[in-house]
C-alpha cells in the first residue's frame, strides 16, 4: 500500500472519528452532573441539524446554527424540567427507561414536524466536491470544520469547568450532590444546566456533521450509539478523552476496511469496545479513582 | 376496557344505518409500506400515492358501487414488522389484497404468508427473486434488478469500462442486486475488481471509496436505496476518484441527486420514464399516464414525483382493473391479473402470464443521467 493511500485511510478514520467524538462529548456533561446516560442525546443532535436546515431557509448560515443551538438548548431544559427534575433520586434503570422514552417521543414529533425526507445544511466551505489537497491526500473542508468544532468544544468545556464559578459549581454538584446542596448550591438548577449545555453541544454537532452525514428524523439513534461507544471508551468523564477515543475507533474502523471486507466495519468498533471493557473497565483514559468514585 | 366498550358502541351505532341499503360494505385493501425508516424514500411516496388514488376511486363510486377502504401499515422497512402486519392484514382484517412491501427483504419475508393466506400480494420492490420462482398469489410491479444490471453493463461496454468497483448496502435490495451484478458481469467482459458491502445507516463511506481507488477501478457501481447512495458519490469525488459513477434504479428519486449536490453531476442510472415525464416524445404510449400521475401527485403533495410512488399507482390500478373485470372473488381476480396484457402503467407496459408475474420487459428502463441537479435522458 502506498503512503498516500495509507494517509487517505487515515483521513477516512479521522472523518469517522470526528463524527463520533463530536456526538460523544455531549454524553459526558450530563453523566458528570447526574451520573446518568442520556439516551436522548442523539435526538438533540438530530433536532439541532433539522432546526438549522429549517432556519437556513430564511437566515444566513451562522444565524441559523446559532438559532438551532438555542432552540435545542430550550428543548434540553424542557426535557429536564418535565421528566427529570421532580424525580428526586431516581434509580439508574428508571433513568434509562425515561431517557429512551424521551428519545422516542422526540423522534416521533420530529417525524410529524419534518417528515421523513433527508436534509442537509450546505457545506460551510466549498461544496460537495471540494477537497483540500495535502500531500497527495484529499480532505473535505467540512471534516476540518467538524474537527475544529470538536476541539473548540473541548477547549471551551475545559475552560468552563476549570475556570468559571458556574463550572466549578457543576463539578461540585457532580462530585457530591448533598455536600453541594449543603454549601448552598441549587443542585436542581445545575442539573438543568447540564441538560441545556449537553443539548447545545449536541445541536452544534448536528449542524457541523449534517453536510457529511445528512440528517433526518431517525438519524439520532445511530449517531448516539457510536457517540455512546466512544464516550464509554474514553472513560465517561473527560471531553478530551472522548475525542481521543473517537479517533481510536474511527481510525480502527477505517483500517479494518483497508484489510477486511467493509461489512465488518461496525463489528470492529464493537469488538474494540468489548475488549476494552473487559481489560480496562474504566475505559481507555479513565482513572482508577474515577472508577472508585463511580462505584460509591 | 373502555376502548372495547366504545368500539362496541360504535359498532352498534354503525349497525343501524347499515340496515338501510344505502351504505355498501367497503372492500378492504391492505398496504405494507416502509412509510418511515431508512427505506421511507420508497414507502412514503407509495403510501401518499395510494391515499390519493383510493380517494379518487371512491369519489368515482369505488369498485362496483363499493368504496375501497385502504389500510396502510408502516413497516419502517423492517422485515419482522412486515411479517406481523401481513398476518394482521390477512388473518384479522381479511383484506382482499395487499399492496407492497416496498423493499425486497420485506417482500421475501411475507411472500410465503401471502401465499398461505391465498391473498394477492402486489410487491413494489425490485429484486427478481420475488417472482422467480413464481408464487401464484405474488406479483411485482417494479422492474427487475437483472434488467437494470443488464442495462448498466451495456452502457459500460459501450464506454469501454472493463474493471469496476461494486458497493452495495446490507439490505435485501443491496444483496439481491449484488448477486445479479456478480452473475451477469462476466458475460459482458466486466471484472469486479472490488466489491464492498456497507451498513444501510452508514454516515460516511470515505474508507470504502478509498478501497475502490486502491483497486484502480474504471467505474463505480453502487446498489442501494438509502441516503448512503448520495454519500458514496460525495466521498468518491472528495478523495479525487474521478471515474464514472453508476447507480441502480434505487437512485430514481431526485432528492438523492439534490442531496449529493455538485457531486451528483454525471451520475448514470436506469429508471422508469416517470421521472423524465416531460422529456418523453408526444407519441410515447406512457406519456399520458405518467404526465397525469405526475401532475396530480405534485400538485397535491408539493414534492417531486418518484418512480416508487409510480409503483403503487401501477399496483393499485392493475388490481382495480382485475377486480372490475372478475368481480370480488379472489381466485378469479388472481386469474384476471395473471392474464393482464398491454396495461400501460408508470413503469412500462405490463404483460403478465402464468410464468411471468412481473410483466415488464427490459424496455421498461431508460438510462438517465444527472445534469444540473435534474434527471435527463442519457441518450444513445
Amino acid at each position: 500500500m502506498s503512503v498516500a493511500l495509507a494517509l487517505q485511510y487515515l483521513v477516512a478514520g479521522l472523518t469517522y472519528g470526528t463524527i463520533y467524538a463530536v456526538v460523544g462529548v455531549g454524553f459526558n456533561i450530563i453523566y458528570n452532573a447526574t451520573g446518568i446516560i442520556n439516551f436522548a442525546q442523539g435526538e438533540f443532535v438530530m433536532v439541532g441539524g433539522m432546526t438549522a436546515v429549517t432556519l437556513h431557509a430564511f437566515l444566513p448560515l451562522p444565524a441559523a446554527i446559532a438559532g438551532a443551538v438555542l432552540v435545542t438548548m430550550a428543548l434540553g431544559a424542557l426535557v429536564e424540567v418535565t421528566f427529570i427534575r421532580w424525580l428526586g433520586r431516581p434509580s439508574v434503570l428508571r433513568m434509562i427507561v425515561i431517557t429512551i422514552g424521551v428519545s422516542i417521543l422526540i423522534r416521533e414529533v420530529a417525524l410529524h414536524v419534518w417528515g421523513e425526507q433527508v436534509r442537509a445544511l450546505p457545506y460551510f466551505t466549498g461544496d460537495e466536491v471540494t477537497a483540500l489537497e495535502l500531500g497527495g491526500v484529499r480532505v473535505s473542508p467540512q471534516v476540518l470544520w467538524s474537527l475544529g468544532t470538536c476541539l473548540a468544544i473541548v477547549a471551551a468545556l475545559w475552560f468552563f469547568f476549570r475556570r468559571t464559578t458556574l463550572g466549578r459549581e457543576m463539578r461540585a454538584c457532580a462530585a457530591n450532590r448533598d455536600a453541594a446542596a449543603l454549601c448552598g448550591l441549587s443542585t436542581r438548577n445545575l442539573v438543568t444546566l447540564s441538560f441545556v449545555l449537553s443539548a447545545g453541544i449536541g445541536a452544534l454537532a448536528g449542524c457541523v456533521v449534517s453536510p457529511i452525514t445528512y440528517t433526518s428524523y431517525s438519524i439520532g439513534a445511530g449517531l448516539a450509539l457510536k457517540g455512546f461507544t466512544v464516550a464509554v471508551l474514553g472513560g465517561l468523564g473527560g471531553s478530551g478523552a472522548a475525542v481521543a477515543a473517537g479517533f481510536v475507533v474511527g481510525i480502527l474502523e477505517s483500517a479494518s476496511v483497508a484489510v477486511l471486507p467493509a461489512a465488518y466495519k461496525d463489528a470492529v468498533a464493537v469488538a474494540v469496545l468489548l475488549a476494552i471493557l473487559f481489560l480496562r473497565p474504566s475505559g481507555l483514559f479513565g482513572s482508577r479513582e474515577a472508577e472508585r468514585l463511580r462505584a460509591s | 376496557m373502555r376502548a372495547t366498550r366504545f368500539l362496541a358502541l360504535a359498532a352498534a351505532l354503525g349497525a343501524a344505518p347499515a340496515a338501510s341499503p344505502a351504505a355498501p360494505e367497503p372492500v378492504k385493501i391492505g398496504a405494507l409500506l416502509a412509510v418511515t425508516g431508512p427505506a421511507s424514500f420508497l414507502g412514503a411516496p407509495e403510501a401518499r400515492t395510494l391515499e390519493m388514488v383510493v380517494q379518487d376511486l371512491n369519489a368515482k363510486g369505488g369498485i362496483g358501487g363499493r368504496p375501497v377502504a385502504l389500510l396502510v401499515k408502516d413497516t419502517g422497512g423492517n422485515p419482522e414488522k412486515a411479517v406481523s402486519f401481513a398476518r394482521q392484514l390477512i388473518d384479522e382484517e381479511q383484506v382482499f389484497a395487499i399492496i407492497g412491501p416496498a423493499t425486497t427483504g420485506e417482500t421475501m419475508a411475507v411472500k410465503a404468508i401471502a401465499e398461505e393466506g391465498k391473498t394477492l400480494l402486489l410487491s413494489c420492490a425490485a429484486a427478481e427473486v420475488i417472482v422467480n420462482p413464481v408464487a401464484p398469489h405474488v406479483f411485482k410491479v417494479a422492474p427487475k434488478d437483472s434488467a437494470a444490471a443488464e442495462m448498466i453493463f451495456a452502457r459500460m461496454e459501450k464506454m469501454g469500462v472493463r474493471r469496476i468497483g461494486l458497493l452495495s448496502s446490507n439490505t435485501g435490495f443491496g444483496k439481491a442486486g449484488k448477486e445479479q451484478v456478480e452473475k451477469l458481469a462476466p458475460a459482458h467482459g466486466i471484472e469486479l475488481a472490488a466489491s464492498e458491502v456497507y451498513d444501510k445507516t452508514a454516515t460516511d463511506l470515505t474508507a470504502e471509496v478509498t478501497k475502490l481507488k486502491a483497486a484502480k477501478v474504471q467505474a463505480i457501481l453502487n446498489w442501494s436505496i438509502e441516503p448512503a447512495q448520495a454519500i458514496v458519490i460525495k466521498n468518491a469525488r472528495q478523495i479525487g476518484l474521478e471515474v464514472p459513477i453508476f447507480q441502480s434504479h434505487g437512485f430514481a428519486n431526485v432528492q438523492y441527486a439534490r442531496a449529493a449536490g455538485a457531486a451528483a453531476e454525471g451520475v448514470m442510472f436506469p429508471a422508469s420514464r416517470i421521472v423524465v415525464a416531460e422529456a418523453l416524445p408526444p407519441g410515447h404510449p406512457q406519456r399520458p399516464v405518467v404526465t397525469a400521475y405526475k401532475k396530480a401527485y405534485e400538485e397535491r403533495f408539493k414534492e417531486d414525483v418518484s418512480t416508487f410512488g409510480g409503483h403503487a399507482w401501477d399496483a393499485f390500478h392493475l388490481l382495480v382493473r382485475a377486480m372490475e373485470t372478475a368481480g370480488l372473488d379472489r381466485e378469479k381476480v388472481r386469474a384476471a391479473l395473471e392474464s393482464t396484457r398491454g396495461f400501460v402503467g408508470t413503469a412500462g407496459t405490463f404483460n403478465f402470464s402464468a410464468q411471468d408475474h412481473n410483466g415488464l420487459g427490459p424496455d421498461a428502463f431508460e438510462m438517465l443521467v444527472v445534469r444540473g441537479g435534474k434527471f435527463a435522458v442519457l441518450g444513445p
